[in-house]
């Protein structure tokens, strides 16, 4: 991967999917993790604050798109006095293959971090030949 | 990045400026700069202070909680911990690599000195949130006027 793609942390969306936003908070890419197995690929996205409720992960002609909505930090009486981070919804959109069983797709969300498991088309599995002795 | 900044530059012909100008953006431009990119702490903190209290958020995505270690001393708060990398097996191959692994240690120097003994730490949804009520004797006292008459 090219070395810029590696300091993306939190950076701002490039390209709305949606509408432009008017009174949004601001969107974010979430860091990505992939790791590629013979038989499937393995998606890790970092989505703080995110549950499985607060996600909506589809899939529309060949394209994954991962949505997470945040809601602002408020802490009555606190002022935001020191800011590293900024809360934000997250989006990002990963174009998937036609290598990937589709139906098979599995999400599970642990402190947030996103697992999506893409597993491979029998197809696509790599199989070894036999050689036949003669 | 190489266009004239503003109108004012497009009218005006100062041809060693304008060298320098270029010279200096292609030194910035293969020196890997990139704008909004050139922090890299982890974890991300956040402080919001209170009169009485001060809450620090930290975002922790994927990190143990039983593998972080919170202390405070005085005014200082020292957040530790470690985030460990997937295991990669023989046949696997990363096609991405974003997330940061490894072991961490940060240190925030609080507003105000805080009551170690209260502070409180709650973790969920990969976001840490601490508690720190200020040390009592810290605390801002009213000072009422005595009228000498």
């Amino acid at each position: 991967m090219a070395a810029e793609d590696k300091n993306i942390e939190k950076s701002g969306a490039r390209t709305p999917v949606e509408a432009e936003r008017v009174d949004q908070p601001p969107t974010f890419i979430p860091a990505a993790d992939i790791v590629e197995t013979d038989h499937e690929a393995v998606l890790l996205l970092d989505l703080p604050a995110c549950d499985e409720k607060a996600l909506d992960i589809r899939l529309e002609e060949g394209t994954l798109t991962v949505t997470g909505h945040v809601a602002a930090d408020d802490f009555p009486g606190h002022q935001l006095t020191y800011s590293e981070y900024r809360v934000g919804d997250f989006e990002r959109a990963f174009s998937v293959s036609e290598m990937v069983d589709t139906a098979k797709i599995e999400a599970a969300i642990k402190d947030g971090v996103l697992r999506l498991t893409l597993p491979k088309v029998e197809a696509a599995k790599p199989k070894k030949i036999e050689i036949k002795a003669t | 990045m190489l266009w004239p900044r503003t109108m004012r530059e497009l009218w005006s012909w100062e041809p060693v400026e304008q060298m320098r100008r270029l010279q200096r953006d292609m030194n910035r431009l293969f020196s890997g700069f990139v704008p909004g990119a050139t922090r890299r702490v982890f974890p991300p903190v956040n402080v919001w202070t209170g009169r009485d209290d001060v809450v620090v958020t930290a975002e922790v995505p994927g990190v143990d909680p039983k593998a972080l270690s919170i202390t405070v001393e005085g005014d200082t708060l020292t957040l530790s911990g470690a985030r460990v990398p997937i295991e990669i097996k023989e046949d696997e191959a990363y096609i991405r690599q974003e997330r940061e692994a490894g072991d961490f240690t940060r240190k925030i120097q609080l507003p105000f000195r805080v009551e170690a003994d209260e502070v409180e730490a709650h973790y969920a949804k990969g976001v840490l949130r601490i508690d720190l009520p200020r040390l009592e004797a810290d605390k801002p006292k009213q000072i009422s006027i005595k009228s000498t008459q």
